[in-house]
Formats: C-alpha cells, sequence, structure tokens
C-alpha cells in the first residue's frame, strides 16, 4: 500500500513537472523547444549518477558487513541507474542535433556517459551469468566499487578533447545564468525525478527479496 | 627436503633456526615470484597463447591497414591508435588463460589451499601477465615499425616507458576480471565485455602519448598523459589487490 502511494506521488510529480515545463515555462531564445528536453536529461543524468553512486555505496557496505539486502538494493540500484542513463544517453542526440548540428560527439561528458553505461550493462550481464548467490554479489559488488574508481581516470582521460559541453548553469559558484521561472522547472525535475527514484528504487528492492524467498523455497522443495 | 625450501629453490639459509618450529611461510613478493614463475613455464612449454596472441596481433596490424585510404590518412597518424587497440585486445587472449588455464583441472584450488596469501596469488598471476604482456609489445611495436613505416626506435626510450605504464594498468584490472570472468558461465565472452570500459583511459593516455611521441613533440608534452597512466596503475594496483581475496573467500 506504501508502495502505492509513494507510487502515486512520484508519477503524479513527474507529470506535473513535465507539464509545467511544457506549458509554463519560457521558451529559450537562441535554442527554442529543443531546450525544453533538459528538464528530463540533466535530472535523468543526475539520478544515474546517484543511483551508481549508491551502488557503489552499497556494494563497499556489502563486502564488509556480507548482509545480502545490500546485495539486492545495490541490484536494484544499477538497474535503475542504467535506464536513467540510457534516457541521458537517448535524450542527448535528440537535443544535440538542433543545437549543435550533430547527433553524437566525442565530448567529455558523452563519452563519460556511454563509457558508464558500458561498465553497468556489464555489471547486470555479470550478475546474469553467475548462478551462485554470493559468488553473483561478491563479484558484482568489485564491479560497482572499481566502476565508481574508473569514473574520474574517463573523465580526465577524455577531458583533453575539446568539450562542446555547456558548463554548469545551475550549480555553478556564481549565480544561476537561468531566468527564475526555468530554474524553478528544472529544480523541480530533479526532485521529482529523485522521488521517481526512490520508488522505483523500493519496487525493484522489494522484487529482489521475492526472488531471493522464492528461490529458498525452490530450494526446499 | 621442506616445502620452504622448495619454494626458495633449495636455500636453506632461513630456514635452520626455525627448523621443527612454526614453519615461516614465503613472504608475499617470493610466494608471488613463485606463482608467477609456475605460469610462465607453463606457457614456455607450449607457447600456444603466446604464438596466438603473437599471431592475433600481426593480423590485427595488417587488417587495420586496410580500414584506412592510405592516400588520405597517414601511416604515423594511424599507427599510435592500431597499435594501442591490437595490443588491448591481444592483451585479453592472454588473460583470459591466467585463470582460464587453471579451469579444467581445477588446479586453483590447490593454489589457495596453499599457505600464500590471496595478495600473493593476485601479484603472481599479475606479474606472469605482465611478462607475457611485455614479451608480446616487443613483436608488436617492431611488426608496427615496419608495417606501418613509422621511425618508432627514434622514440624508443620515451615509448618504452609509455608500454610500461600501460601494460602494468592493463595487466592488473585484466587479471582481476580474468579470475571473476572465469567463474561465469559466460567465460571468455565476459572478460572484454567488464574489462573494455575500464581500459578506455589507458588506450586513450598511450595512444596520445604515442601519437605525440612520433609528432615529434618533446617528451614533456606527454606528460600529462603519462601522469595519468601512472596514477590509473597505482590505484588499479592497489584496489585490484584489496579486491582480489573478496572473490575467492567464501
Amino acid at each position: 500500500m506504501k508502495f502505492r502511494t509513494l507510487g502515486a506521488v512520484a508519477i503524479a510529480a513527474v507529470v506535473a513537472v513535465l507539464i509545467r515545463a511544457i506549458y509554463f515555462t519560457p521558451i529559450e531564445a537562441l535554442q527554442g523547444a529543443a531546450q525544453k528536453i533538459l528538464y528530463v536529461h540533466a535530472p535523468s543524468a543526475w539520478v544515474a549518477f546517484l543511483a551508481f553512486g549508491l551502488v557503489a555505496v552499497a556494494s563497499a557496505l556489502y563486502l564488509w558487513l556480507r548482509d545480502p539486502r545490500l546485495d539486492y538494493f545495490a541490484e536494484s540500484s544499477a538497474e535503475i541507474g542504467l535506464v536513467f542513463t540510457t534516457a541521458v544517453l537517448l535524450t542527448g542526440p535528440l537535443w544535440g542535433k538542433p543545437i549543435w548540428g550533430t547527433y553524437w560527439t566525442w565530448d567529455a561528458r558523452l563519452t563519460l556517459t556511454l563509457f558508464l553505461w558500458f561498465v553497468y550493462v556489464g555489471y547486470v550481464i555479470l550478475r546474469g551469468a553467475v548462478d551462485d548467490r554470493d559468488m553473483r554479489a561478491r563479484y558484482s559488488a568489485v564491479i560497482g566499487i572499481l566502476g565508481a574508481a574508473l569514473i574520474p581516470f574517463i573523465h580526465l582521460s577524455v577531458y583533453l578533447f575539446r568539450t562542446l559541453h555547456p558548463m554548469p548553469v545551475l550549480m555553478k559558484p556564481s549565480s544561476p545564468s537561468m531566468p527564475p521561472e526555468m530554474t524553478i522547472t528544472l529544480v523541480s525535475a530533479f526532485l521529482a525525478f529523485t522521488v521517481l527514484y526512490v520508488w522505483l528504487l523500493r519496487e525493484r528492492y522489494q522484487l529482489a527479496l521475492d526472488r531471493a524467498a522464492a528461490s529458498v523455497v525452490e530450494y526446499d522443495r | 627436503m621442506s616445502p620452504d625450501s622448495v619454494m626458495r629453490g633449495g636455500s636453506t639459509r632461513d630456514a635452520t633456526a626455525r627448523e621443527g618450529a612454526t614453519r615461516r611461510h614465503p613472504t608475499v613478493l617470493r610466494a608471488a615470484l613463485t606463482i608467477a614463475r609456475k605460469d610462465l613455464r607453463i606457457e614456455w612449454r607450449t607457447r600456444s597463447a603466446f604464438l596466438s596472441a603473437v599471431a592475433f596481433s600481426v593480423l590485427a596490424l595488417t587488417l587495420f591497414f586496410f580500414a584506412w585510404d592510405p592516400t588520405a590518412v597517414a601511416s604515423i597518424d594511424l599507427a599510435p591508435g592500431v597499435l594501442w587497440v591490437t595490443f588491448t585486445f591481444a592483451g585479453l587472449l592472454g588473460l583470459h588463460r591466467s585463470f582460464g588455464g587453471e579451469q579444467p583441472t581445477r588446479a586453483i584450488d590447490a593454489l589457495l589451499a596453499a599457505p600464500v596469501s590471496r595478495e600473493a596469488v593476485f601479484l603472481g598471476k599479475g606479474l606472469a601477465n605482465l611478462v607475457f604482456v611485455l614479451a608480446l609489445q616487443m613483436v608488436t611495436l617492431p611488426a608496427t615499425a615496419i608495417l606501418y613505416n613509422i621511425p618508432l626506435g627514434e622514440v624508443a626510450a620515451p615509448l618504452a616507458l609509455v608500454v610500461a605504464l600501460a601494460s602494468i594498468g592493463l595487466v592488473t584490472v585484466g587479471t582481476l576480471f580474468s579470475a571473476m570472468a572465469v567463474n561465469t558461465r559466460l567465460a571468455e565472452l565476459l572478460l572484454p565485455l567488464l574489462a573494455l570500459p575500464f581500459f578506455v583511459p589507458i588506450v586513450i593516455s598511450a595512444g596520445q602519448a604515442t601519437a605525440l611521441l612520433l609528432a615529434g613533440r618533446p617528451v614533456g608534452d606527454a606528460a600529462m598523459f603519462l601522469r595519468l597512466l601512472g596514477t590509473f596503475d597505482i590505484v588499479a594496483a592497489v584496489v585490484c589487490t584489496l579486491m582480489y581475496p573478496s572473490l575467492i573467500e567464501q
């Protein structure tokens, strides 16, 4: 029941933010309507990084405490992070084509996101390829930690390529260089997507618990 | 003769005082060297993995040449990228053998039951892989110089540094993933899938550094990439050595 409430709140919040973004937020002067994809693109990227960060934390805690629930948490967060990374990688080119004139460019952040996507695709495939539950948990915890450790290295190595990506406009040291209406929409989008993440995480975590319980029942028979 | 003295190749220097008391286990480094020697001896008997990796490298170098129009792209611009991509894939061939070779007879179980730390097993495997990869480069580099007609000899000293740094990083991460991949249902299919994203910083840095050196730029211009490779090596060595025991413990 609690899940339903949270789910309803999450979906309502995302829908409300999208409606606000489409109808009640001014159109950007230079980019036109295309800029509105920002309100999906940036929050998805935030959720993806949040999700992968929590995978690393849960993985490290798992190797320390060996509580299988931490493994289920990491598994759930990794899958959701992968979904949101996919959303980032799909919305990015849609925005890039009209504004940059190209779907894809080997810019630092695009490249980083793409390789992170590959790391967690590997994570999910690895989980599917190990039968023993403890071994699966340990192996994926190692990938979860190494994946986070890899981020600065990929970022540094691709940073030397000239970057097209806009510098941060919201969290930069000086005040945000966006009209207040846009800022409010973007901040609410971040909040709404975070609630969506929490809801999906709880649902997926419950599924992992149910699966674990079901496999115990199977062994008992 | 005690197992200790066998490990040390017959030396009885340290063993005398402790005979009969608690037996001293070999130090991590000594055990690692013994394990590396074992792996290299096995490889030396057949040389099958090494020869196939060499054949693969030269084959890949020739194939890559036809992927570009040689009249449009100068081979000196092409060579660094081709060299490092080939190196990465050929390295994967050897890395799979590292733990894959132990698999059919479950020889790894005996190795893990031996009175040496897991870190020593990892370091030993890594050292053997490092020798394998460096030996491979001794063939691939001259082959690249000849086939692509580029003066690699003129930048031999700084290039050796790039090769050493890149090889250490590749081998450290690759050895850890090889230990994982062999125990999965996908085995050798999973190794490149897991390892290649982690090789991205290596391929980019080593490729860029090589390109700068070949363009006649001073070593200082490539320093940033060399530092990045060095940092990657240190972090990878520490993290992977710490992680390896948690792969096997029950």
